[in-house]
């Protein structure tokens, strides 16, 4: 730069960098470090740490309940992505008609959104109460005896799902719904021409057209539901019987109840590896598979 | 009626049915929370209460410290929030604008933090924290989520779209970065602070897991907290419970209702674009 010289560059960059630059070594970068080191060890934040190689991850990989937690993780993602992607799509493209009202409509939706998961669990805890829930009242209208949800091991993942669902639609479907903007209209008026109905419009041209929309959705929501954990604490606290108990929990438990620093740190390291190979492997397979936009 | 009429009253329908199942929860938190206890449980659910009374609220905040959460949650937010859209745009600038030896490796393991799921610090974290006797403090809920590598990567993209040709003018007459910074640039990056500030605020008001590790007393915990606390206390009072819940939920809502515009547009830049 113009009459910079070294020292006064040394200097800005202080004043712009150093506070971000402090604050992530201490928080993020030196705490993921030690995370990684602690993982290696047992230490109950009382007596000596104790180095113990990879016994740690050896235990996880043998640890009924990791497993349980694994598969409760993998159950909540199989239930709830798909749903939350198939409802918001649709919302998003009634959402994307020249109607009135949409923008009122936009804003309801997202209403659950802002709410925080704790407060969103407390209200779907009371709706799906098995006696005096209001959702198994109209079930109870068309003549289905609703199930114990919550109280239920088999159903109480169904439970969650349904809240977690109800709670992130208004914001795949904002996702989705500016994917669908940057479709140019000309594409829908040359099909119209061709005579081409409803559904081999959805087919051939919105579906491929918001294929990169769809990679951001299945990314991020990946990511976010394998680290779920608000919801499941406060509905079930992982029960009942343990029929809901997830990853993140598992951390929780073993760090911050039974004190086992270095295990819940191995759970830790576990879940970043299994987040990873996942969002990897949809990379790849997106672009294998993937629509190009051009 | 033509076709397409019918199509449009379809698609309302549909949207109704929808809005209702998105705002009949809420209704009926409210309805609850305004009846009493011996009326919680009648069914037939009375949707407008007999007696409607305030008497659940009366125990909500007779109980615990509601006020003292509210306070706790807006200090924490207020204060995490602007220091967070503070260093990560002065940081992001830096990278965007200062040339400096090692810049492009040190923005990738900034990059690279984002992939670590916030679990896997927890552990250090409560360590450190309880290492320098932090636990129950303000500080031990604000630091850490003040530092974040997706606002800087924000910040970062929004700087390189800004034309040099602003700053070369002001560099000839003799400004420096630090000036050029907090006289021209902030003006014009307006719209994205709203975006971080509106982003950082939420997830520090939402934050449920740091502070239920960081707090066990009652004078730090934050609404989230506070609100889990009650239902260890009541446990069958929905209408307690409920008017708990609905307190906890007023202020965002409001902060949304005259943010909701910027939140959907901040929504669909940073997910997209």
């Amino acid at each position: 730069m113009v009459g910079f010289n070294k020292w006064n560059k040394v200097k800005t960059l202080a004043i712009f960098l150093l506070p971000s630059l402090i604050g992530m070594t201490v928080f993020v970068i030196l705490p993921i470090i030690s995370s990684l080191g602690l993982s290696f060890t047992k230490w109950d934040l009382i007596g000596d740490i104790q180095w113990v190689g990879m016994a740690n991850y050896s235990r996880v990989i043998k640890d009924p309940n990791i497993h349980g937690a694994l598969w409760h993780t993998l159950q909540f993602i199989a239930g709830y992505l798909p749903s939350v992607m198939i409802i918001s799509l649709g919302v998003a493209m009634l959402l994307n008609q020249k109607l009135k009202g949409v923008v009122f409509f936009r804003a309801l939706y997202f209403i659950p959104v802002i709410t925080s998961w704790v407060a969103v669990s407390m209200i779907w805890k009371w709706l799906l109460n098995p006696e005096y829930g209001i959702v198994n009242y109209l079930l109870s209208l068309i003549g289905i005896a609703g199930p114990g949800w919550l109280v239920d091991a088999d159903w109480a993942m169904i439970g969650v799902i349904l809240t977690s669902v109800w709670k992130d639609i208004g914001f795949i479907t904002v996702i989705y719904l500016a994917g669908l903007q940057e479709i140019p209209g000309h594409l829908y008026e040359a099909a119209a021409i061709d005579g081409v109905n409803g559904w081999q419009k959805f087919r051939h041209i919105t579906w491929p057209m918001l294929s990169s929309t769809t990679f951001f959705v299945v990314t991020i929501s990946l990511i976010n539901s394998f680290q779920v954990f608000d919801q499941v604490w406060v509905m079930t606290e992982g029960g009942p019987a343990g029929a809901t108990s997830v990853m993140v929990q598992q951390i929780y438990l073993n760090a911050f109840r039974y004190y086992k620093m270095g295990y819940a740190s191995a759970i830790s390291w576990v879940l970043f590896i299994i987040i990873f190979a996942f969002t990897f492997a949809q990379n790849r397979m997106q672009k294998k598979w993937g629509y190009s936009d051009e | 009626m033509n076709k397409s009429r019918m199509k449009k009253i379809g698609m309302y329908l549909l949207l109704t049915i929808g809005a209702i199942a998105m705002i009949l929860p809420f209704l009926w938190m409210l309805s609850t929370s305004l009846k009493s206890s011996n009326v919680t449980f009648v069914l037939p659910p009375k949707w407008i209460p007999d007696n409607p009374n305030l008497e659940s609220y009366r125990q909500v905040f007779e109980t615990v410290p509601m006020g003292r959460f509210f306070f706790n949650s807006i200090f924490v937010a207020v204060i995490s929030t602007f220091f967070q859209v503070l260093i990560c745009s002065m940081a992001g600038y830096a990278f965007a604008r200062i040339q400096f030896k090692g810049r492009e490796v040190l923005f990738y393991v900034y990059l690279a933090t984002l992939m670590v799921p916030q679990q896997v610090t927890l552990t250090p974290l409560f360590i450190m924290m309880n290492m320098l006797g932090w636990a129950n403090t303000y500080q031990a809920l604000i630091l850490p989520g003040i530092f974040s590598a997706f606002g800087t990567f924000l910040m970062r993209q929004f700087f390189m779209g800004i034309p040099n040709s602003i700053e070369e003018a002001a560099f000839i007459d003799g400004a420096g970065y630090v000036t050029i910074f907090f006289r021209i640039i902030i003006h014009l990056a307006k719209p994205v602070f709203a975006t971080l500030f509106i982003f950082a605020f939420m997830a520090s008001w939402n934050n449920f897991l740091w502070p239920l590790i960081i707090t066990t007393d009652t004078t730090h915990m934050t609404l989230p907290l506070g609100l889990a606390s009650l239902k260890g206390r009541w446990t069958t009072d929905w209408n307690v419970l409920m008017a708990g819940t609905l307190v906890s939920i007023v202020p965002m809502m409001f902060v949304y209702i005259f943010t909701q515009k910027y939140i959907i547009k901040g929504l669909t830049h940073t997910g997209l674009k």
